[in-house]
């Protein structure tokens, strides 16, 4: 366990970090602001990333199979507010969590259909492959780095558009009131349909971000869900900064103790012993990190809610 | 009234039945099928418990169906082939988790309660996958069926009248449950939690019991489900099982007793009809829930009755 190896494990960290707030950031602005809960959001994740992959062996251009990922995102997510949504934001979250399951079904299917189900590899244009020295002598993938600062970009974007526009400060207010801002004259469902939208392409440009570091394949976007549900939990909901900050917590916890909970349980127990407790330790890592935030604070680290 | 007491008598003659006619039919697999619709209708029964009568929604009760199945996966692998041992450990080590992660979770209420009964099952799903003695990802093979003395559960037709009573017992405690003044306060705390308190008692204990409950009775599922199948694996506490359960609960109607029996049977009939159409069924049954959702909203019991609130 060189500190080469720990740095390294860090950046990979931040890395999924990064993308897990994207997921989460449209997911709790969503739930923030319509009371919408919302499982399929893993499904546009997923499409983002077949989007991107079909789009870019379509052009042969992979900055096109980029711009037209996300656009695809864009739009879906936009259908799918205005038809299978609408309907549900007077409904109790029980039914909005059931409708939406049967999205992802629907969408898993779909793309198996498509794509099959075989596991699809987005392919890195020559200019994303290289890597770059890391200082302490090893070398680190670039495309990594690319999408460390992509996503903090998105981020700041992000936390600007939120503080600092007249859509953000909308969107606060829808989150703290909404009957008031729609009784203030602002078309509300637009407002709705624009936030929704804009979550869709967040998690889609996570997940073209995630194809060619993770597998492409159906039910892609449930895994990373319910870590992105933990995320949440941990940071708040309803809180763009709390999503930021849980998503660092989960994404380098999880990393490093994926990479160092075996050979540090095999200096304390015998080797053996860590061969079977390392790897379901470390699966249950982030899961009991976030038992132990509810149990001292049930509303998560920056939320609002008493 | 009366037309209830019909329906269940028509019901269960009609299961009674099934299995010699099947026999006559030569059609064998419908015995399996409706064994196994019966055993996750047990499930569903136990769910209905906290997510019908005690509004609790709980996106992780494939859990403790994980949790039966595995306690009689694991203890067959050691050798202990004891029926009762399985039962007891079985119902034990569910009541025991759900205990842990009701204590939890029970403090939160809404989409919080949501998302953390699914983050918990999310858990023991990687927990089952990554403990490669007992299968991990691919599962243990049941070399055999749980013993009771006088009962071979390995054979199909006695295993499906005893999944049969077993269901019935279920159905039966949970009313008995919900009639109870227990069942009352748990059911007062769902309608007006506020006003619960205002009453002098916290929810809290009835919920977690209550939940205790659900799990180990949906851990007896378990242990019947592993033996039907003869096969664990962490499929079994997938959140996909979870969301199925959820949805043969609201299907047949929340907080009704017969609810959750009937949807079992009509969410996992039409499956059945679908995967005989096309190997991409689900496509078709995710639209086919959205719209059950928005548009069949007290499910198939409230057809016949309006289920209490």
């Amino acid at each position: 366990m060189t500190l080469g190896l720990v740095f390294e494990q860090l950046l990979n960290g931040l890395q999924y970090g990064v993308m897990l707030f994207l997921m989460a950031a449209g997911l709790t602005l969503v739930f923030g602001i319509m009371n919408l809960v919302n499982l399929a959001h893993g499904s546009l994740f997923m499409m983002g990333a077949y989007f991107a992959i079909a789009a870019a062996q379509w052009t042969g251009n992979y900055a096109a199979g980029v711009v037209l990922g996300l656009a695809g995102a864009l739009v879906l997510g936009m259908l799918v507010e205005v038809t299978a949504l609408r309907p549900l934001y007077e409904r109790d979250h029980l039914d909005q969590v059931l409708a939406t399951f049967g999205l992802i079904l629907f969408f898993n299917e779909l793309v198996a259909i498509i794509w099959g189900r075989a596991a699809l590899y987005a392919a890195l244009p020559s200019w994303l492959r290289g890597s770059i020295p890391l200082f302490t002598g090893s070398r680190y993938p670039y495309y990594r780095v690319v999408v460390l600062a992509v996503g903090l970009i998105v981020a700041l974007w992000l936390w600007y558009m939120v503080t600092r526009t007249r859509l953000g400060m909308l969107v606060r207010a829808g989150a703290s009131n909404r009957a008031m801002v729609a009784a203030l004259g602002v078309n509300i469902r637009l407002l709705y349909t624009v936030v929704f939208g804009v979550g869709a392409a967040l998690a889609g440009l996570a997940g073209l971000m995630a194809g060619p570091v993770f597998v492409v394949q159906p039910g892609m976007g449930e895994l990373i869900l319910i870590q992105v549900f933990v995320v949440i939990v941990i940071g708040g909901i309803g809180s763009v900064r709390g999503a930021l900050v849980g998503a660092v917590i989960v994404g380098v916890i999880d990393t490093m103790g994926r990479a160092f909970l075996k050979p540090m349980l095999a200096t304390m127990l015998s080797a053996s012993a860590a061969e079977k407790a390392g790897p379901a330790l470390a699966s249950m890592l982030i899961y009991l990190l976030m038992a132990a935030v509810l149990t001292f604070r049930p509303q998560g680290l920056f939320g609002s809610r008493g | 009234m009366n037309a209830r007491l019909i329906g269940w008598i028509t019901g269960i003659a009609l299961l009674l039945a099934l299995p010699p006619l099947m026999q006559a039919m030569g059609q064998l697999y419908y015995i399996d099928l409706v064994r196994r619709i019966m055993i996750l209708a047990i499930a569903a029964v136990s769910l209905n418990l906290i997510l019908g009568y005690g509004g609790l929604v709980s996106f992780g009760h494939a859990a403790y169906l994980g949790i039966g199945g595995y306690a009689v996966g694991i203890l067959a692998f050691y050798g202990i082939t004891s029926g009762w041992a399985h039962l007891a450990v079985a119902i034990g080590a569910s009541a025991l988790v759900a205990l842990a992660i009701g204590a939890v979770c029970i403090r939160t209420s809404g989409i919080y309660f949501i998302m953390i009964t699914l983050a918990f099952t999310q858990m023991l799903y990687y927990l089952a996958v990554s403990v490669a003695e007992y299968g991990g990802d691919d599962g243990l093979r049941l070399k055999i069926h749980s013993r009771f003395p006088l009962i071979d559960l390995a054979d199909p037709v006695t295993s499906y009248y005893v999944v049969l009573v077993v269901m019935l017992l279920c159905v039966y405690l949970v009313y008995r449950i919900i009639n109870s003044r227990f069942g009352m306060a748990l059911r007062a705390a769902k309608s007006n939690e506020a006003r619960a308190r205002a009453l002098g008692f916290s929810p809290y204990p009835y919920r977690l019991t209550a939940f205790v409950i659900a799990g180990a009775m949906c851990g007896l599922a378990g242990v019947l489900y592993a033996n039907h199948t003869a096969y664990i694996a962490p499929g079994f506490m997938s959140w996909l099982q979870s969301g199925e359960l959820m949805f043969m609960v609201i299907l047949g109607g929340m907080a009704s007793t017969a609810g959750p029996v009937l949807g079992t049977f009509a969410l996992l009939l039409v499956e059945e009809v679908l995967k005989g159409w096309t190997e991409h069924w689900q496509v078709i049954l995710g639209p086919l829930l959205v719209l059950s959702v928005i548009f069949f909203r007290r499910g198939l019991a409230g057809i016949f009755y309006k289920p209490d609130a």
